[in-house]
């Protein structure tokens, strides 16, 4: 697989035209994290309405075409699911929702650090504790 | 392959064994010396040869193995000693330029900062020169302030007078910024911080390995640098200092080597460098180290230096053509040292880097741990290509191909 595969149309253009970012004014949850590598910055925040559901949830932050699509195509699939759902959420999901693109372990990190911002977030306010499965840089 | 003139590329190359691989099928490109340098084959054999031929512990031994590490060691010292213009004892080994700002942190900071003393860094430096202080400030409840920047990349000298005007008890300011590639006048701030009472910490990792550098008519205080980005290993690098700061000094750390008597309730200190070098040193970096000034030495650092200003001219005048490409830093490559840093278009750095590494090229990108110089430029990231004397104009060339191929995928 080339760049050009990891760059594809996609990914450009919710790079250029993310979706869902901006600020909530009212949010339930809101969680930041940064990608100590490069500094990608992501910062997510829900409102949670009836039935524990994401009823608003919006992305801010600076990086890589890769960490910020990601972020903003999560939102997008978050909108509107039971909050139960994040839990469910994989690396794999993220990868595919990508395209599948053939990373190397240190764009891994910016390609799940939307994720984990949106997991640590999440899960805090369920009252549990996000254990990222690869720490630090 | 083109010649600079300076030196012989292509003869130089030849001596670097992992020039010769690819990457990605490519030929490997490498711009990262920034970051850390590749080495030459007389480095590699040097540690090859003190593993196989005379491995031993320095210093306490008087068998015939222990006598010629010691030997080795202490003739590193001395080749490093040299090569930066330092006097004798006043070179200690350390892992690299953050161990030695750190170790001044605890053996000078720890017994000279008071409550309410003010210290001061720059805002391009490195985050080795800055942490440091920092924590220092914060143990001892003192203040740390920052020297600013020129929007042409320089040091703002109006503020460094200014800020020397409060009296601090450091200045912490770095040689050769890793990212602007701005070369400081080091002579002439470290006069200012010393009549103004201040004890200059100088970061000397990006000048060491690049152009000649004089101690003697610099009158700093300490001064740090690392092997690694010099072609020599990982794992050493020298704090040189003051003979008799050094010696007013409390030890860094505790154990081995570094005493002359132990009791039960109390310890005296070996000399200096001795005092500062505590259990088992590192013994095979140290002699590979010393290779690696061999081997400066034998193409000549002026030479080097006119090499990679060469390059840098060539960079700028190659790169100046894409559209859409920002550089960093001084104009003048006589003031700035053989690295660029740039942005282009929207395309970010990691993605650039990324794209690069397909096409066997290595650059840095991110924020080269130097976060308040970033927010000085107004960035969050940039990437960087750096030179040393194995690079040729092809390798720049073959950078500016591939930012093109960026700027299709990207379709800036
Ligand atoms: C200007 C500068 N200072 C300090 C350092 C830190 O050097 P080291 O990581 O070898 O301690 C570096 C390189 O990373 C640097 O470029």
């Amino acid at each position: 697989m080339s760049s050009a595969d990891i760059y594809r149309e996609l990914i450009l253009d919710y790079y250029r035209n993310p979706r869902n970012f901006g600020k909530l004014e009212k949010f339930d949850i809101s969680a930041h994290d940064t990608n100590p590598l490069c500094g990608d910055e992501i910062e997510m925040q829900i409102r949670v309405g009836e039935n524990s559901k994401i009823e608003e949830i919006k992305f801010s932050g600076r990086g890589c075409a890769i960490s910020q699509a990601s972020a903003s195509m999560l939102t997008e699939l978050a909108k509107g699911k039971p909050l139960e759902w994040v839990k469910l959420v994989a690396k794999e999901d993220v990868f595919k929702m990508l395209g599948d693109p053939e990373l190397g372990p240190s764009r891994v990190k910016c390609a799940l650090l939307g994720m984990k911002v949106l997991k640590t977030g999440v899960y805090g306010y369920l009252g549990a504790h996000y254990e990222d499965p690869e720490p630090g840089t | 392959m083109l010649k600079t003139e300076a030196v012989d590329v292509e003869r130089i190359r030849r001596d670097f064994p992992i020039l010769k691989r690819t990457v990605h099928g490519k030929r490997l490109v490498y711009l990262d010396n920034a970051a850390t340098t590749q080495k030459p084959q007389a480095v590699i054999d040097s540690l090859v040869d003190y593993y196989s031929r005379y491995n031993s512990n320095v210093h306490r031994s008087v068998h015939t193995l222990g006598e010629e590490a010691t030997a080795a060691y202490e003739g590193a010292r001395g080749k490093v000693t040299r090569f930066v213009g330092a006097r004798a004892n006043e070179t200690v080994f350390v892992r690299g330029t953050t161990e030695a700002t750190n170790l001044v942190r605890f053996a000078w900071g720890e017994k000279q900062v008071k409550k309410g003393d003010l210290l001061l860094a720059t805002r391009m430096e490195h985050h080795s020169n800055i942490v440091p202080w920092q924590l220092l400030a914060k143990s001892k409840g003192a203040t740390l302030k920052f020297v600013g920047i020129t929007p042409d990349g320089n040091l703002d000298m109006e503020e460094l007078d200014r800020l020397l005007g409060e009296s601090p008890k450091l200045l912490a300011f770095t040689h050769c910024s890793n990212v602007l590639g701005t070369i400081n006048d080091v002579a002439n701030v470290s006069r200012k911080a010393h009549k103004a009472g201040a004890t200059t910490v100088v970061d000397g990792a990006q000048s060491v390995p690049h152009f000649p550098v004089d101690l003697s008519a610099l009158d700093v205080d300490f001064y740090a640098f690392s092997g690694h980005k010099m072609l020599g290993p990982t794992g050493i690098g020298a704090l040189i200092g003051r003979k008799a700061l050094l010696e007013d000094m409390d030890p860094y750390e505790g154990g081995g080597e570094m005493i002359r008597e132990v009791f039960d309730d109390h310890s005296t200190w070996n000399d200096v460098p001795y005092k500062f070098e505590a259990g088992t040193v590192n013994i095979a970096d140290a002699i590979g180290l010393g290779a690696a000034v061999d081997y400066l030495t034998s193409i000549g650092m002026d030479k080097v230096r006119e090499h990679e200003i060469r390059l840098l001219d060539y960079a700028r005048e190659t790169l100046s053509k894409v559209k859409g490409l920002h550089v960093y830093g001084p104009e003048d490559s006589k003031e700035r040292s053989g690295l660029i840093a740039f942005n282009y278009a929207d395309v970010h750095p990691h993605d650039l880097a990324t794209i690069l590494d397909e096409e066997g090229i290595a650059i840095r990108s991110g924020h080269h741990c130097a976060q308040p110089l970033m927010r000085c430029l107004n960035v969050s990231a940039t990437s960087r290509a750096s030179f040393h004397v194995y690079n040729s104009y092809d390798d720049i060339d073959a950078l500016k191909q591939g930012i093109m191929k960026a700027g299709a995928i990207f379709k800036v």
